[in-house]
């Protein structure tokens, strides 16, 4: 259970990546499933060669946003609708991780040898070097960045570009300067999320991004359904998401207690986040199916 | 000042659906000129709207307000120069965020948008007096997501930060088309005060005849994407629903047969 905590927390910093281009600027970004091994790999092969780890780890943070500037830049200069943009963007990073890790599908780095910032050996102990207790403070230190960056004025503008386009650009914002910008944010923060996971497993993998929006949108769904009425605030909005990748990870892992076959944990993902995104239309159908009723009886 | 020399907008050229919307605008208008725009469906009202807001570029022409040309301009460079608030309420404001910041984001119109936080108290306490004289009561629900409001609370409020600061020229495109008489009312008289009290050029496409005639100095008719009347001073005061639709069937040689203007 420490484990899939642990996981969850570090997921979580992920989802939140998710949540600024799918909530915050209403943008499905698929350019996380190959940021999510990017920024791994940036930081691995970084660390491997000799680079200070929080160098490593600005590095990766970096190399995310790249992605989320190419993957802002194909949707806005070449007018190329966004998730083909984000899928163009995932498919070359596919290469591209390639190329960082040597050409080899996977690296690994050894907690003994290496100042990891978080490793999944400590997971079980009671000490500051335990991931759950290292990762929760990146997850503030990362909640109270973006909680300060979407007060300002820049940050309003993004908000209102995902809000309502044709009045932001009536009201002379740059809306697409406030997409790149939000695409960058977003695959940043899911890259350092990326290089935190590699830390944890020990190795970076060139797929262990595959499938990461299904799980990002998991945990803004789990967030939704349950704190959605109760938490305003932006900052509780953020946290509610990666407590959503927390419960995600402790649910996955009962599934796993239960006898499922790991080889099927990403078709029940994907099913369990189609029924998610469902429920809301379905209530609206619904309730005008009664409506109807309703109106009839009255008349 | 606002200059329109021949301005040309053709929609899906050499298509089936090729449509003529802009057929050479010829239009200036003084400083303080409160111009009404009527014209029957299609006759390029809110085209001639979008082509000054930069929504797409024009095929030919130039469109200069005082002394700049921003016939090349992108729209949010434009938009320090304008003022628009748009026929469907849901077009003028982000639901999602609160009466308050949607007020911030229009007094920043215009401005480099920095890392300095997005709203201050100073603000806060300027917008809960403008707010106030709206006379709707938002003053007290400042940080209400503005999704909750009515369609006529979002006019004025779009209509408040339309000219929060105080733009050039102020575009109202059929604003209270989709609201309710008395509430169509109340926004229309809101934006014939903050116009008349600011002294703001301002273009106000209707489809009421009566309120293109009751409001403003001049009164312009467009039919086939150009202006084909233009009246101002006492004679605008001395207008009739009758006389303009004598002057219409004289100048297009054809009845003005619109049910919407002929019924309202």
């Amino acid at each position: 259970m420490p484990g899939a905590i642990a996981q969850g927390l570090i997921w979580g910093i992920m989802a939140i990546g998710v949540y600024i281009t799918y909530k915050v600027l209403d943008l499905a970004d698929l350019t996380v499933d190959g940021t999510m091994a990017t920024g791994g790999a940036v930081c691995v092969m970084l660390m491997l060669n000799g680079t200070n780890v929080w160098v490593a780890l600005l590095c990766a943070i970096f190399a995310g946003m790249l992605a989320g500037l190419v993957t802002g830049l194909f949707h806005t200069a070449m007018g190329i609708p966004p998730i083909l943009s984000g899928i163009l963007t995932q498919l070359s990073l596919y290469s591209i991780n390639l190329a960082i890790m040597d050409f080899k599908a996977n690296q690994g780095i050894s907690v003994t040898k290496y100042n990891l910032i978080v490793s999944q050996r400590n997971v079980r102990s009671l000490s500051i070097s335990n991931p759950i207790f290292t990762t929760l403070i990146i997850l503030i230190i990362v909640i109270a960045a973006l909680y300060w960056f979407f007060g300002t004025e820049i940050g309003c503008s993004l908000r209102a570009t995902g809000a309502n386009e044709a009045m932001s650009r009536a009201q002379g914002i740059n809306t697409n300067i406030a997409k790149i910008l939000g695409l960058m944010i977003s695959n940043g923060i899911v890259a350092l999320s990326s290089a935190l996971l590699a830390h944890y497993q020990g190795f970076v993998d060139v797929n262990m991004g595959r499938g990461a929006i299904v799980i990002g949108l998991a945990a803004v769904i789990i967030s939704d359904v349950l704190f959605g009425k109760i938490f305003r605030n932006f900052a509780l909005k953020l946290t509610a998401v990666a407590i959503g990748a927390v419960i995600y990870y402790i649910v996955i892992q009962i599934v796993l207690w239960l006898g499922l076959n790991t080889n099927l944990l990403k078709l029940l993902s994907a099913l369990i986040v189609a029924v998610f995104l469902a429920i809301p239309f379905w209530k609206e159908k619904l309730a005008i199916a009664n409506a109807g009723k309703g109106g009839k009886g009255n008349a | 000042m606002l200059d329109l020399k021949n301005i040309r907008k053709t929609f899906n050229p050499n298509t089936v659906n090729e449509k003529i919307a802009l057929n050479g605008i010829d239009l200036h208008l003084d400083d303080g000129d409160f111009v009404t725009v009527i014209g029957g469906n299609g006759a390029g009202k809110s085209t001639m709207l979008n082509a000054i807001a930069g929504v797409w570029p024009v095929d030919s022409g130039s469109i200069v307000i005082d002394g700049t040309n921003i016939t090349n301009l992108p729209e949010h460079k434009r938009a320090a120069l304008l003022g628009r608030v748009f026929q469907d309420p849901m077009t003028g404001t982000a639901a999602t965020m609160q009466i308050e910041e949607n007020l911030a984001l229009a007094a920043r119109r215009g401005q480099k948008r920095t890392l300095r936080i997005g709203i201050t108290n100073k603000e806060r306490s300027e917008y809960r007096e403008k707010l106030a004289t709206l006379g709707l009561g938002l003053e007290d629900r400042m940080t209400a997501k503005v999704g909750l409001l009515s369609g006529g609370q979002r006019q004025a409020l779009t209509l408040l930060m339309a000219t929060l600061k105080k733009p050039k020229l102020l575009m109202l495109d059929e604003h209270t088309a989709a609201l309710d008489p008395h509430t169509a009312a109340k926004v229309l008289a809101l934006s014939e005060q903050i116009v008349t009290e600011n002294k703001i050029m301002t273009l106000m496409v209707t489809h009421n005849m009566r309120d293109a005639i009751r409001y403003g100095n001049r009164l312009i008719m467009m039919n086939e994407g150009k202006v084909i009347l233009d009246i101002a001073g006492e004679e605008k005061k001395n207008l009739t629903i009758e006389i303009l639709m004598e002057a219409f069937a004289k100048v297009s040689g054809e009845a003005f047969a619109n049910d919407r203007i002929l019924l309202t």
